[in-house]
């Protein structure tokens, strides 16, 4: 059940003045179960990376291979695809139609043609997996905050149950509150559901506390990838493309330039405090 | 996908003719489209040809990138030419059943056809070459002659340079939308035509509601702005004549005499 990019690339407007290369030579390969961070800037690829997962972007060139089956076979399955890698979208109001919230986590599972009742079942769960409160399921999407909006979204495609699960900037616009709830859901269906998730962002902060790797992109190409310590090793470099390493990289580098022996390599907060106390024999 | 529509869309390069002032290209434009009219000959059209191609290389605008935009009338010519075809009244070349193609609907139809071509692709050098803005304030500057009979010009360029400025923004919201649906199993392509009908609700609600919210921040922007219309408006960049506009109308003069005389009056 893994995703290979092999050898992609992408160019947008091919044969005009503005061609731009998007993607160049990215080779990827996504195991089962991984939950991953896909870090850049604004224009470094990210978003064109991930719809290549889920074929909803032809490569320029190269391949890109689900279960070892090139998905762009004349006779590989599409829609099929499309449900086992699951995309949500930056703006939950680039996909809300529908008259209430239920309806509308029903249009996924419905595509795939399943029996009514079996479409119904799914939607259900899948609204109660995202935390949804019954009281909302038939209410206008368009009248619901921001967060509950962002809920919505994410189920409209877990109804379809996916295998893969990639969101792009979910925390985009959210308050901090906002924000820690959606990561701590997506964490929470991670863990529970065994799925693959790939979490697309541009702040490190977000995805530190929660990921297993991070995926760095710069100007269309891999730039760095590994565990998340072995990333914010490289915390000059990824200033040198305008990035950060979290907060909690630089408290910690700090306190070591300042004589306490501490771990530099903790990177979230929980370790963070251990080591600090650990410093001051409290621990 | 949709990104491909280029009929009326700004090239971003830089050339003698992106450099002309808006009023000359659409003076020229108009009066080229009308020249087309008043050809009478072959020779006008080789003229009006050669006018047009020369355009078309000082615009530094490839070739293929122009014509990619023609795919979209391509419908329109051929139905134009089969009426043309067989409408025509004349000396009929063959003729099967009650239809016969005529020498004289032969020629009109050819001709009519180069006409269409050389029209659209004479309109949209002026777009691929001009931004929006640019094109509207010429506009806006062409037209003010009509105000005296109390045609609201300002208000009319003004809602046309919002309307063009929106086309780009509103096309990669589709595009967005589109994707955003086919994730979920959306079928935009296949089935048949009632089905296809039902398959662009997902695709038009949100692109609705979009343009609505779009609608309503753009006009409040616009009153935090104190906008209130034309009158005793100034322009930061007003349009002002250079010694490259005041060749550019020679030339077109040039032009038109060229080919009224050759293409009209000489030879009949």
């Amino acid at each position: 059940m893994s995703i290979i990019l092999d050898h992609v690339n992408y160019i947008y407007d091919e044969d005009t003045a503005m061609a731009h290369a998007a993607l160049i030579d990215v080779n990827l390969e996504i195991p089962k179960g991984q939950f991953i961070g896909l870090i850049g800037h604004t224009g470094s690829g990210k978003s064109t990376l991930i719809q290549h997962m889920n074929g909803l972007v032809k490569p320029t060139s190269g391949n890109v291979y689900f279960d070892g089956k090139d998905i762009y076979d004349s006779d590989f399955d599409k829609k099929a695809l499309r449900a086992k890698v699951g995309l949500v979208f930056q703006y939950p109001e680039h996909q809300l139609f529908e008259m209430d919230c239920f309806k509308d986590v029903c249009f996924g599972p419905r595509n795939l043609g399943l029996p009514q009742k079996e479409v119904e079942l799914r939607a259900y769960e899948a609204l109660k997996q995202v935390g949804f409160d019954d009281a909302y399921f038939y209410q206008s999407p368009f009248d619901l905050s921001g967060g509950q909006k962002r809920r919505v979204a994410i189920a409209g495609v877990l109804a379809m149950k996916p295998e893969v699960l990639i969101l792009d900037e979910p925390t985009a616009g959210l308050d901090p509150k906002g924000r820690e709830d959606i990561l701590n859901l997506i964490a929470k269906l991670h863990d529970e559901m065994g799925i693959t998730v790939i979490l697309v962002s541009h702040s490190m902060d977000d995805v530190a506390d929660y990921v297993q790797r991070i995926i760095v992109m710069n100007k269309g190409r891999v730039f760095l990838d590994g565990e998340p310590k072995e990333v914010f090793r490289h915390y000059k470099e990824l200033e040198g493309i305008g990035l950060a390493a979290p907060a909690v990289t630089y408290v910690m580098q700090e306190l070591k330039e300042a004589g306490f022996d501490v771990d530099t390599e903790a990177t979230t907060i929980a370790e963070a405090k251990n080591e600090i106390l650990k410093v001051f024999g409290k621990c | 996908m949709l990104r491909d529509i280029t009929l009326g869309q700004y090239y971003r390069t830089d050339s003698a003719i992106h450099r002309l002032d808006p009023r000359v290209k659409l003076i020229a434009t108009f009066a080229f489209i009308i020249s087309l009219f008043l050809v009478k000959n072959l020779w006008g059209y080789v003229i009006a040809a050669v006018f047009l191609g020369s355009c078309i290389y000082l615009s530094n605008v490839p070739v293929k990138f122009m014509f990619r935009g023609m795919k979209t009338i391509f419908f329109l010519l051929i139905i134009t030419m089969i009426f043309n075809l067989v409408l025509t009244p004349g000396e009929p070349i063959v003729s099967f059943w009650k239809i016969s193609i005529t020498y004289e609907g032969l020629k009109l139809a050819v001709l009519m056809a180069i006409r269409l071509v050389f029209l659209i692709t004479g309109s949209s050098i002026m777009t691929l070459t001009t931004t929006p803005n640019n094109l509207t304030d010429g506009l806006e500057s062409v037209l003010k002659p009509l105000k005296v009979v109390h045609v609201p010009v300002h208000e009319i360029a003004m809602m046309m340079s919002i309307a063009l400025r929106f086309i780009p923004i509103l096309l990669e919201e589709t595009d967005k939308i589109m994707k955003a649906q086919m994730a979920r199993g959306a079928d935009f392509e296949s089935g048949s035509l009632l089905n296809r009908a039902k398959s662009l609700v997902p695709l038009l609600v949100p692109l609705f509601i979009s343009a609505f919210r779009r609608a309503l921040d753009l006009a409040m922007a616009m009153e935090a702005r104190c906008y209130r219309g034309g009158e005793g408006r100034t322009k930061m960049k007003p349009l002002i004549y250079r010694r490259s506009d005041y060749i550019a109308y020679i030339v077109l003069i040039i032009y038109l005499v060229v080919i009224i005389v050759f293409g009209r009056l000489l030879f009949r």
